[in-house]
């Protein structure tokens, strides 16, 4: 149109500010170049799935006024020890360009991050607003960053630990908190094993008065958490520690009656060793609750059906697979609104154990729940049939991630490949997202895939298919594929090039332990040049295998801080 | 569209490929463990319509002997939590014959699967389809015929429930429900703050968590005595 807009920059800058998402922002810097510029401008938050798709300086030249950044690092098999340990997705760099261009940064998230103390010690120095601190699956660091960041931020609203390698050197770093700190929310600890002082927590949490987010560490014992919510009875997530020891007559009924003055809890964790005999002072915060996650307390079936009788507002439960099938029941019957659910094995390596869940505990629940969307499930033995009732059942799930346990396990009643069942699922789930597949598979539960899953857009393989064409059915049919992860499966080169034009409109694709050789990866880099093509050799290997091969979409180039292990074609 | 290996046809990346060996030689294909026994089912052709036959069982998946990197997908923090537990609950059961006045065999149970006197007491019930009667320290169960009693290492019957639990685990060597007047003249002679319980039925809690605080409350009280 040859009219300009009357719309000034200022106002559309102050409408798109109003943004959130960053698929919908992505969307409006598409449409124009004023738009460009106006979204550029008023971004504060960006979202960053693969560090080594940008590099720092681009993120910074685009987007003058950031306050938060999201940061995700090694692929997510790096989860389960397949990523050797100095690959990479270091933090510093980024840190040493936000102080610099971002030096009012308030929030910072990374996944699967490696980061050193020297990087927590200067992010705690560097950013002098700085409030949110959140590492969810990282390393490289010890409880001396911790430490730092207690020592240094003054206006820390948030600190978030969770699942992180981290080298506990003993829990001194609470006590860091200055005596005039009060404006912590968020403070999660659970990762940590060391016992903290006490005493310093104790204040530390009667003076937070905002505190909404508590989440202990197994040091904390139960006489402790009661003193603890005497003083914070408005928190609305919390994570106990040990729910074991010994209690007196008093010291119970003093910890059910400040557990029952928490009229805003929603969500309850933790729960270390937790014995079913205290479980009743939880229950009169149970009415309320809408996030269960007992995946710490190896609760048996009639455990778990007695608390749960008390909490008919669970949406979102996380439990171990002590509870059996029996234990799922009780969900079916007293959770009518759940949407998520998870269920962990207690005892994954030992092949003796025969307890457990099986095909029959989903199914229970699947009748139960009719809104459930989200599972993961460890089991040991599966069906076809029963994936079908529970689908359809359930014809809403937006992720379903099924783990049978022993790989390339078939139907157990009928003997035959899951096919039928990953069948059903995309046929029936049409909303679906994600999904991982496991049991004996053939190439047509990836015929089946690329055919039906139209809206997937994370796919987790793993012991099976039977040839190229399998992954080449998903390559050609899942247009919304953005993160593929496939491990121990006969595909090969045939089937990592017939992808050749779809990865780049993908995150990434991880291939290890496959049929695919140097040479396929060699032609594919020299195909695609905007992909980064890395090869992970292991040793003693033939050098024409391409142990683990990870391929991702960049704008930066090849990256420059590989170890010599990963080699970039 | 064809399953096939038209790329490898294409680019004759066999030719290309750089090996060990001789020209002419056909490489050894690396065949990992698991994948072996997938080709195998999928050479016997179990598509829709399943295998029945004998063979299948001998290409099932093999016995999973060593553990595979990575598998299941756990992470390495929730693996180190569960183990942790696991060291913890090593060791053998404790099993003890349990036997009830009437009935005709006796049974057997395993006092470490328990974590108090109420489970203990209540599967005891459930094997032998009875009820024990309320507990109290000065008269014992009361409200039923029968009542629960144990044999100590020192040879002596006594009335399950008057001693800690770890205490009495460690010291039971069988049970046995009396019942009839045998039962009821096991009460106690020591008598305890008779406040305790009344303020407990006042507060209206259950059985269980009466009999747990029982342990607790013998610590605290100054009359408790070590057997």
């Amino acid at each position: 149109s040859s009219r300009r807009s009357s719309f000034p920059d200022e106002v559309l800058e102050r409408v798109l500010s109003l943004l959130k998402s960053h698929r919908d922002r992505s969307s409006v810097s598409l449409v124009c170049k004023d738009w460009y510029n106006a979204e550029r401008w008023s971004r504060t938050h960006v979202f960053i799935g693969n560090c080594y798709s940008v590099s720092p300086e681009i993120v910074a030249r685009r987007f003058p006024k950031i306050r938060s950044v999201t940061l995700k690092g090694k692929p997510r098999f790096s989860d389960f020890n397949l990523v050797p340990e100095n690959w990479g997705a270091d933090i510093h760099a980024w840190l040493v360009v936000f102080a610099a261009k971002y030096p009012f940064l308030e929030e910072l998230r990374l996944k699967r991050m490696a980061i050193s103390d020297e990087s927590l010690e200067f992010l705690a120095v560097s950013f002098p607003n700085f409030k949110a601190l959140s590492l969810l699956s990282c390393d490289g660091f010890s409880t001396n960053g911790l430490a730092a960041i207690a020592t240094h931020c003054k206006n820390l609203t948030e600190l978030d630990i969770q699942e992180n390698g981290i080298d506990d050197k003993g829990g001194s770093w609470l006590s860091c908190f200055p005596e005039s700190f009060t404006s912590l929310e968020v403070l999660n600890f659970a990762n940590l094993s060391s016992d903290i002082n006490f005493d310093a927590l104790e204040r530390l949490v009667g003076r937070c008065k905002s505190m909404r987010v508590l989440k202990l560490n197994r040091s904390v014992s139960l006489e402790q958490l009661q003193r603890l919510l005497v003083n914070a009875p408005q928190l609305a997530e919390l994570g106990t520690g040990s729910f074991s020891e010994e209690l007196t007559f008093r010291q119970y009924v003093e910890l059910e009656s400040a557990l029952s003055n928490c009229k805003n809890m929603h969500t309850l964790s933790g729960l270390w060793d937790a014995k079913g005999i205290y479980l009743p002072a939880l229950y009169p915060v149970c009415t309320h609750l809408t996030f269960l996650n007992l995946s710490y307390a190896a609760l048996r079936s009639d455990e778990l059906a007695k608390l749960l009788a008390h909490c008919p507002r669970l949406k979102r439960l996380w439990v171990l697979d002590t509870v059996e099938d029996k234990g799922l029941e009780a969900v079916g019957l007293n959770c009518p609104l759940l949407e998520e659910l998870r269920v962990f094995p207690a005892d994954p390596f030992d092949e003796e154990i025969i307890h457990g869940v099986t095909e029959a505990g989903f199914v229970a629940v699947s009748f139960g729940c009719p809104g459930l969307h989200y599972v993961l499930y460890f089991c040991r033995q599966m069906t076809n049939a029963a994936v079908a009732t529970i689908v359809q059942n359930c014809p809403d799930f937006t992720h379903f991630r099924l783990c049978i346990m022993n790989p390339g396990q078939p139907d157990y009643i009928t003997n035959e490949p899951m096919d039928e069942a990953f069948g059903a699922v995309v046929k029936t789930c049409t909303k679906l997202q994600r999904l991982s597949v496991s049991g004996l598979l053939t190439d047509l539960t990836f015929e089946y895939i690329g055919r039906y899953a139209k809206n997937l857009e994370t796919l987790s393989v793993a012991f099976a298919g039977s040839s190229d064409w399998g992954m080449q059915c998903v390559m050609g049919g899942c247009s919304k594929l953005r993160k593929l992860e496939i491990r121990d499966c006969p595909f090969g080169n045939a089937a990592l090039l017939s992808g050749l034009e779809k990865y780049e409109s993908m995150r990434s694709l991880w291939m290890s332990a496959c049929n695919v050789t140097m040479n396929g990866c060699r032609l594919l880099a020299r195909e695609m040049p905007r992909l980064n093509v890395e090869v992970m050799k292991e040793d003693g290997s033939d050098d024409s295998q391409a142990d683990k091969v990870y391929v991702y979409r960049s704008i930066a180039g090849p990256r420059r801080d590989a170890p010599p292990s990963v080699l970039t074609l | 569209m064809e399953g096939s290996v038209g790329y490898d046809n294409d680019l004759n990346l066999k030719a290309t490929e750089l090996r060990l060996g001789l020209p002419g030689t056909e490489p050894v294909s690396i065949v990992r463990r698991n994948k072996r026994s997938l080709q195998q089912v999928a050479d016997d052709d179990c598509g829709v319509n399943g295998c029945k036959s004998d063979d299948q069982n001998e290409t099932a998946p093999p016995p999973p002997k060593t553990q595979i990197v990575g598998w299941p997908p756990i992470r390495s923090y929730r693996k180190n939590n569960i183990q942790t537990k696991k060291n913890e609950s090593e060791g053998g059961g404790i099993y003890v014959k349990v036997s009830m006045d009437g009935a005709p065999y006796l049974r057997k149970i395993d006092l470490k699967v328990y974590s108090g006197y109420p489970e203990l007491l209540q599967a005891i019930e459930n094997m032998f389809k009875f009820t024990i009667g309320e507990y109290s320290e000065r008269e014992g169960y009361k409200g039923s015929d029968y009542a629960p009693t144990y044999e100590d290492k020192d040879g002596d019957w006594m009335l399950v429930g008057d001693v800690p639990w770890e205490m009495f685990i460690t010291s039971c060597k069988r049970l046995r429900i009396m019942k009839g007047s045998e039962a009821r003249g096991l009460g106690r002679g020591i008598s305890i703050d008779v406040s305790f319980t009344e303020r407990y039925h006042q507060l209206g809690f259950s059985k269980e968590i009466f009999l747990a605080s029982i342990d607790s409350h013998l610590r605290d009280s100054m009359d408790w005595e070590s057997f």
